[in-house]
C-alpha cells in the first residue's frame, strides 16, 4: 500500500509541475491525453468492472461537447457553471435511455446494440443540420467561470485549463475508486462473474448496471465537454464509433481490472499515436498492427509486462471469484 | 403517391433490402457458427466495391470483376481465418471487438495505399444498362431488377444449402451445440475456415453487386456494418431466416421512412430496432433465453 501511495505522489507532483517544465504544445497535448484517459476510464466502468462492452461511448462524450458548442453563445464564452452540468445531465440522460434497452440484452447483442444506437446519435449530427451538420461547428470562446463581471477561471489559459483537467481526473479516480470499492462495486463485479449466481443472491442485476452504465456516460460527457473546449470544435466524428472502439484499445493496454489502469493506457496510445504521426504517413496500419498483435499475445493487456519490466509481482490483478461471496453482505 | 410512384418505391425498397441480406446474411453465418464477432465485415464489403471497381476498370467487363471478386475475398477469408480468427474462439467479445478493430485499420490503410481517397463509380453490364419506361416521366432501371433478381437466387441457394445438403447440416449443428458436433467426429475446425470464407465472400459480393448504382468511396463499409448489425439484432444472431426478415423490414423502412417523414427517416431504423428490442430482446426469429 505504501508504495503504491508513493507512486502516486510522485506522479501527482510530475503532473502539477509539468506545465511549468515544457512548452505551451506540450501542456496542451497533456491536457489532451489527460481528457481520454478520463474517457478511458469511465468506460472501463462499464467494460472492465461490468463486463458490458460498449461501443457508444464516444457517442457520450460527442454529445457534451454538442451541449457546449450549441450553449455557446457566439462569440463570448460560456458559464462553466451552467454548461457543465447540463452537457453533463445530456450525456447521462442518453446513457440511460440506451443502457434500458441495451441491457436488455447480452454479450454480443449488447455490443451491437450500443454500436447501433451510438451511431443513431452520430447520424442525427451528420444528417441534420443541428450545429453544421457534417461539417461540424465551432466553439468560439472557452468557458469561463464569472460572477458579476469579474472572471474567475479562465480555460482560455492553457495551463489553467491544465489544471482543471487535472482538477477533475483526480476527482474521477476518486469517484470511481470509490464505486469499485464500494459494496455497489462489488455487486456489479459479481454480477459480471457470474450473472446467474448474483442474481439468484437477490441482486438488482439490471438496475445495477443501467447506474453503473449511466455514470459511466455521465463521465465520458465530463471528458467530451472538455475536449470540446479544448478543440474550439465539434464534429460528427466525435461521436463515431472508431472512437469508441480506439478508446476500448487503451482499456485493453491499461488493464481492464484497475481505476488508473486506462489512464496510463490512453497516455501510452496517444503518445504512440503522436509519435507515429510525426514518422509515417501510414500511422494506421502501424497502429492496426500493434492492436492485433496486443489482442493475440497480450490477452491481459500491457500491463502483464510491467512485472517483466520492473521486477514486481502484479498482486491486485487476480481477484479470485470470492468477490461474489463478499458481496453478499451488501 | 399513385400506385406507379408507389411501385417504384417498394423494388427500391425490397433491392435494398435484398443486399443488405446479402451482406448481414455472412454476418449472422459467422457469428452463428464461429460465435465470432466480426467487426470487420463491413470492410469486406467496401474491400468487394473496390475490387469491382479495378477489376472492371482493367479488364472492362463486370462478370470478371464479379467472379474474380468473390473468388479474391474468399481466399483472403480462409487466410484470415487461418492467422488470426482461428486464435480468437473462445476468446472473449473484447478481443474480437479490437482483433477486428485493428483489421479495419490494416485494411483501411491498404486501400489508401491501393486505391486512394477518391470517389469511383463502375459501369453496369451493358445489356443491363437501359431503363424501364413506365409513365412519360418515370423510369426503373433494369440493373435494379436485376439485382432484385440475382439477390433472390443467392437467398435461394443459400437456404437450399443450409436446409437440404449435408454441409448445411453441419453447419446447423454447429450453430446448436458446437462441442456436441464436435464430438461426433465432424471436423468443426475445417467447417469454421469455409464458414468464414463464405460470408466474408457474402459481404464483397454485397459491395460488388451495389457498386454500379452507388458510388465507391472509403467509408462505405462503415455504414454497411451498423445497417447489418440492426439487420442481425431485429432478425435474432445466427438465424438465416431472421436476417432476410430484417433486412427486408429496414429496406421497408428506410425507403418509406424517406418518403413520408424525410426529416426523421435517418433515425427510424433505430426507432424500429428499439421497439423490437422491447419487443423481443432475442431478435424477431431469435431463441428465446432459458
Amino acid at each position: 500500500m505504501t508504495r503504491s501511495w508513493l507512486i502516486a505522489v510522485v506522479l501527482f507532483a510530475a503532473a502539477v509541475a509539468l506545465p511549468f517544465a515544457v512548452p505551451t504544445y506540450y501542456v496542451q497535448f497533456a491536457s489532451k491525453a489527460l481528457i481520454m484517459g478520463m474517457l478511458a476510464m469511465a468506460l472501463n466502468l462499464a467494460v472492465g468492472h461490468g463486463g458490458l462492452v460498449s461501443l457508444c461511448h464516444a457517442a457520450f462524450f460527442g454529445l457534451a461537447g454538442y451541449v457546449l458548442a450549441l450553449l455557446s453563445p457566439g462569440y463570448d464564452p460560456a458559464s462553466l457553471l451552467t454548461t457543465l452540468p447540463l452537457a453533463v445531465l445530456a450525456s447521462a440522460f442518453a446513457a440511460l435511455v440506451i443502457g434500458a434497452l441495451a441491457l436488455r440484452t447480452r454479450g454480443v447483442y449488447f455490443i451491437m446494440v450500443t454500436l447501433a444506437f451510438g451511431e443513431m446519435l452520430f447520424f442525427l449530427f451528420h444528417d441534420t443540420s443541428i450545429a453544421g451538420g457534417s461539417d461540424g461547428a465551432y466553439v468560439n470562446a472557452k468557458p469561463e467561470i464569472a460572477i458579476a463581471g469579474r472572471q474567475l477561471l479562465d480555460l482560455g489559459s492553457p495551463t489553467v485549463f491544465y489544471f482543471v483537467v487535472l482538477a477533475f481526473l483526480i476527482a474521477t479516480v476518486a469517484l470511481l475508486t470509490m464505486i469499485v470499492r464500494s459494496p455497489f462495486g462489488h455487486a456489479l463485479a459479481a454480477a459480471r462473474d457470474n450473472e446467474r449466481r448474483a442474481r439468484s443472491l437477490g441482486f438488482p442485476i439490471f438496475q445495477i448496471r443501467l447506474i453503473a452504465f449511466v455514470v459511466s456516460g455521465a463521465i465520458a460527457g465530463v471528458a467530451g465537454y472538455f475536449a470540446a473546449a479544448q478543440f474550439g470544435f465539434v464534429a460528427p466524428q466525435m461521436l463515431g464509433w472508431h472512437l469508441s472502439a480506439t478508446v476500448l484499445v487503451m482499456v485493453l493496454i491499461g488493464g481492464l481490472r484497475s481505476v488508473t489502469g486506462p489512464l496510463v493506457g490512453a497516455l501510452v496510445l496517444i503518445g504512440l499515436e503522436e509519435l507515429l504521426k510525426a514518422t509515417t504517413d501510414y500511422w494506421k496500419l502501424i497502429e492496426g498492427i500493434i492492436v492485433i498483435v496486443i489482442v493475440l499475445a497480450m490477452p491481459n493487456g500491457v500491463r502483464q509486462l510491467w512485472p517483466l519490466i520492473f521486477g514486481t509481482s502484479e498482486k491486485r490483478e487476480t481477484k479470485p471469484a470470492t468477490v461474489a461471496a463478499e458481496a453478499r453482505h451488501v | 403517391m399513385d400506385l406507379v410512384t408507389f411501385g417504384v418505391q417498394l423494388l427500391n425498397a425490397i433491392q435494398y433490402g435484398m443486399v443488405l441480406f446479402l451482406v448481414a446474411s455472412g454476418l449472422t453465418l459467422v457469428f452463428g457458427i464461429l460465435g465470432v464477432i466480426n467487426l470487420a465485415h463491413g470492410a469486406f464489403y467496401m474491400l468487394g466495391a473496390y475490387l469491382a471497381y479495378w477489376i472492371a476498370a482493367y479488364t472492362g467487363s463486370f462478370w470478371i470483376a464479379m467472379v474474380a471478386g468473390v473468388a479474391i475475398a474468399f481466399v483472403v477469408g480462409l487466410l484470415l481465418e487461418n492467422v488470426f480468427i482461428r486464435r480468437l474462439y473462445g476468446r472473449d467479445h473484447l478481443a474480437q471487438v479490437l482483433l477486428s478493430f485493428g483489421l479495419i485499420l490494416v485494411i483501411d490503410e491498404f486501400r489508401e495505399i491501393a486505391f486512394g481517397k477518391d470517389v469511383h463509380s463502375v459501369a453496369p453490364p451493358a445489356w443491363l444498362a437501359g431503363s424501364f419506361q413506365l409513365t412519360d416521366n418515370l423510369s426503373y432501371p433494369v440493373y435494379r431488377l436485376a439485382i432484385c433478381g440475382f439477390c433472390l437466387i443467392v437467398a435461394a441457394l443459400i437456404f437450399l444449402v443450409i436446409t437440404r445438403t449435408k454441409i448445411g447440416m453441419i453447419v446447423r449443428a454447429g450453430a446448436e451445440n458446437r462441442e456436441m458436433t464436435r464430438v461426433l467426429g465432424i471436423k468443426f475446425d475445417v467447417v469454421n475456415r469455409y464458414v468464414f470464407a463464405v460470408g466474408i465472400a457474402l459481404a464483397a459480393l454485397g459491395g460488388i453487386v451495389i457498386a454500379p448504382i452507388s458510388t465507391v468511396f472509403p467509408g462505405m463499409g462503415d455504414g454497411m456494418l451498423i445497417l447489418s448489425f440492426v439487420v442481425v439484432v431485429l432478425g435474432g444472431i445466427g438465424s438465416v431466416a431472421g436476417a432476410a426478415v430484417g433486412a427486408l423490414l429496414i429496406g421497408l423502412t428506410d425507403t418509406f421512412g424517406k418518403v413520408f417523414f424525410p426529416s426523421v427517416s435517418s433515425i427510424l431504423i433505430y426507432v424500429l430496432m428499439a421497439a423490437v428490442l422491447l419487443w423481443r430482446p432475442n431478435g424477431i426469429l431469435g431463441r428465446r433465453e432459458v
